[in-house]
């Protein structure tokens, strides 16, 4: 029981340390690229645009798409190593 | 064949394709009929969850909203953002827990039938003031292509829900929804497709939007959003792609619309739905992919359907005379008669004018040209049932965007009903007024209360209460506000407890109101704010629709001050809570 405990403890952990990874990621690319460094990004051009515009206007629906495909990927595997899964 | 016959055969066959699936896919069951039997594949989950989630605004208006330009970008970003909340804070341990409703999970985590009350009070005001909104716009798009009144667009459009909602239940509507997904992004992509291909040679409008402008020929060729900028600055308008001032504000909205989308609870029960936890994950991603194939395609048509109707004014380019009045296509005569396009000749001159008569900056322009005002008003939701007429497509695709749009209607109506009735049947009468209740009895009550939530929209839909884009944002706001930190903390924290969730979300709902009766008038009504809805008295500029995201910080902080002042949760209660975050022995959803 101890031994479950230690691992179902090392588990929740694992996924506060994914989820807290993904957001920054999930962040970065909206709040960041598209919103507050868009000044920054400016000399990035995009066609006919810059890179910040890009971001607010696709990039950050594509970067949303790769986050949770890599979270589910990752926790499902995890599941599997710690024998939590279904 | 004439345009009216076209459109009755493509809206007719999508309902005989509805209505088939419906009484295929006939519930037997309380399960099945709130949880389709949690035996949905997460593909086809995905896909009615996209379904669910792009109503009437995503496939009408958002296109006219993003044609103002960067600025609101926030639209594209937050309503898909929230999606990320959702797979990684709230869907898989919901889908653990594995009980009906949103209100289940508060009410239980929380130990407390106020929590489970105000939880279903917030959903069920959250969930009509949405659906008013796809009551009204089924109703206009039956009525523009069906050519009826708009009270009988109504009608129609609450049959049409009542049949295969009442009837089927979550089983019926999730593989309609999948029908419908395909119905409306097929009638959404052809015809951006086209449009793409028309200005800049690429059929794909994602990249076409960000490529060169060839519809002058090759030897003319520039980057398309350059293009525009440059038009738009020539009638004084701010550049397409001009940044913004009031940065915090945009963070802020962009914030509410993600968590307000992530609190939703049309959205969150489609959660329940799938197998297993590992399935609730997937089912996320491909949501977002379905939802995505929307979203990309949106701005480009909202760039490209700008730059095709001011071509249209200006035929031969800014600098030279625009488009005689006489000489209109006849599009513009169409939507005239509507209403939703405007003409008045303030110059006398016989011309249509359409410039920024807003800024003052260019008024010393317009007077040199001899303009007098901009004459020509274009109401932004037809920018997307316009569009195949503006580019003068083939009649079949203007057949498809009306079968389109009235599927975008109706499969988020019937999503936010099935919530509302579920809430109602579910948590107000057998868990709270009478827990002997048969499963009979209580699939009776469901069927009974949707019925009565299709006539309260109908009603609502028929008598709007002229207040549409600020309902909206009190049901973003409602959602992100309460509902969406309540779910967080019952799961990421096992310290906060009855009082401090009560309480949180009572702070946390009661400041946003305040926020928004402030500027909005109380309860909307008409000159009962007491603050005037300008940039100037928003406190640090947050406009009132950005306010959800504060008030969901205030949630937050009022729910561990008082939990942490207060006793510790149960110990079953915290085990409640480990056992959600942990997928083993998950199994089906749980009759109860």
């Amino acid at each position: 029981m101890a031994d479950n405990n230690s691992k179902a403890a090392q588990y929740w952990s694992t996924n506060l340390r994914l989820i807290l990874g993904s957001l920054v990621v999930w962040a970065f690319v909206s709040y960041g690229c598209g919103i507050l460094f868009r000044p920054l990004l400016s000399g990035i051009s995009v066609g006919g645009a810059d890179l910040g515009f890009w971001f607010a206007q696709q990039g950050a629906i594509l970067s949303f798409i790769g986050i949770i495909f890599f979270y589910a990927w990752r926790m499902n595997k995890l599941d599997k190593e710690m024998g939590l899964e279904e | 064949m004439s345009q009216f016959a076209i459109n009755l055969i493509f809206v007719g066959a999508s309902f005989a394709l509805y209505f088939g699936i419906a009484i295929w896919a006939r519930a037997g069951s309380t399960k099945e009929f709130y949880v389709a039997g949690g035996g949905v594949h997460p593909v086809a989950n995905g896909m009615a969850t996209a379904a669910d989630w792009m109503s009437a605004a995503s496939f009408i208006s958002m296109a006219g909203l993003l044609s103002a330009g960067y600025v609101n970008s926030s639209f594209l970003m937050g309503w898909t953002g929230g999606y990320v909340l959702l797979a990684m804070l709230l869907a898989p341990y919901l889908r653990k827990f594995g009980k009906f409703t949103v209100p289940d999970f508060i009410g239980d985590r929380f130990y407390s039938k106020g929590a489970r009350l105000v939880a279903v009070i917030c959903l069920i005001v959250a969930s009509i003031t949405y659906v008013i909104g796809q009551m009204a716009g089924a109703g206009v798009a039956f009525a523009r292509f069906l050519e009826v009144s708009n009270t009988a667009g109504i009608w129609i459009a609450a049959g049409v829900v009542f049949f295969y909602a009442v009837f089927g239940g979550m089983k019926g509507i999730t593989y309609t929804q999948v029908a419908q997904y395909v119905v409306l992004i097929v009638a959404y992509t052809i015809p951006a497709v086209f449009i793409s291909f028309q200005l800049t040679g690429n059929p794909l409008p994602m990249f076409g939007m960000f490529g060169e402008y060839t519809a002058d020929g090759a030897a003319n060729a520039v980057p398309l959003l350059e293009k525009l900028d440059l038009v738009v600055r020539d009638l004084g308008f701010r550049d397409y792609t001009a940044d913004v001032d009031n940065k915090l504000n945009m963070v802020l909205f962009t914030l509410s619309l993600m968590i307000g989308t992530a609190g939703l609870p049309h959205v969150i029960i489609r959660f329940f739905t799938v197998p297993k936890v590992a399935d609730a994950r997937w089912s996320a991603g491909w949501a977002l992919i379905f939802i995505a194939l929307l979203y990309l395609t949106a701005p480009a048509v909202a760039s490209m359907a700008r730059l095709n109707l001011i071509k249209t004014v200006y035929p031969n380019g800014t600098e030279q005379q625009s488009l005689a009045y006489a000489e209109r296509p006849s599009w513009i005569q169409t939507w005239e008669e509507t209403g939703l396009i405007t003409f008045e000749d303030k110059n006398n001159d016989g011309r249509i004018q359409m410039y920024n008569d807003k800024n003052e900056d260019f008024t010393a322009t317009a007077q040199a040209r001899g303009w007098n005002g901009s004459e020509l008003n274009v109401n932004n939701d037809i920018l997307v049932l316009a569009n195949p007429e503006i580019a003068q497509l083939p009649s079949w695709v203007i057949g498809l965007i009306a079968a389109g749009g009235i599927a975008a209607a109706l499969s988020t109506a019937a999503g936010l009903l099935l919530a509302i009735s579920s809430a109602v049947s579910h948590d107000l009468i057998k868990t709270m007024i009478n827990p002997n209740i048969t499963e009979k009895g209580e699939l009776t009550a469901a069927r009974v209360s949707m019925a009565v939530a299709i006539l309260v929209a109908t009603w609502l839909g028929l008598n709007p209460p002229g207040f549409a884009a600020q309902t909206v944002a009190l049901a973003f706001g409602i959602a992100g506000a309460s509902i969406f930190p309540a779910l967080m903390m019952g799961i990421f924290s096992k310290r906060v407890n009855n009082k401090g969730a009560v309480a949180g979300m009572v702070a946390g709902l009661a400041a946003t109101l305040l926020y928004i009766f402030t500027f909005l008038g109380w309860f909307f009504i008409p000159g009962t704010n007491m603050l005037a809805n300008t940039p100037d008295n928003w406190i640090l500029g947050i406009s009132p629709l950005s306010f959800g995201a504060i008030g969901a910080m205030i949630n937050f902080a009022v729910a561990f001050i008082v939990s942490n002042a207060t006793e510790e949760p149960p110990v079953e209660i915290q085990e409640l809570v480990e056992s959600v975050r942990y997928p083993k022995g998950a199994g089906a959803a749980v009759d109860h």
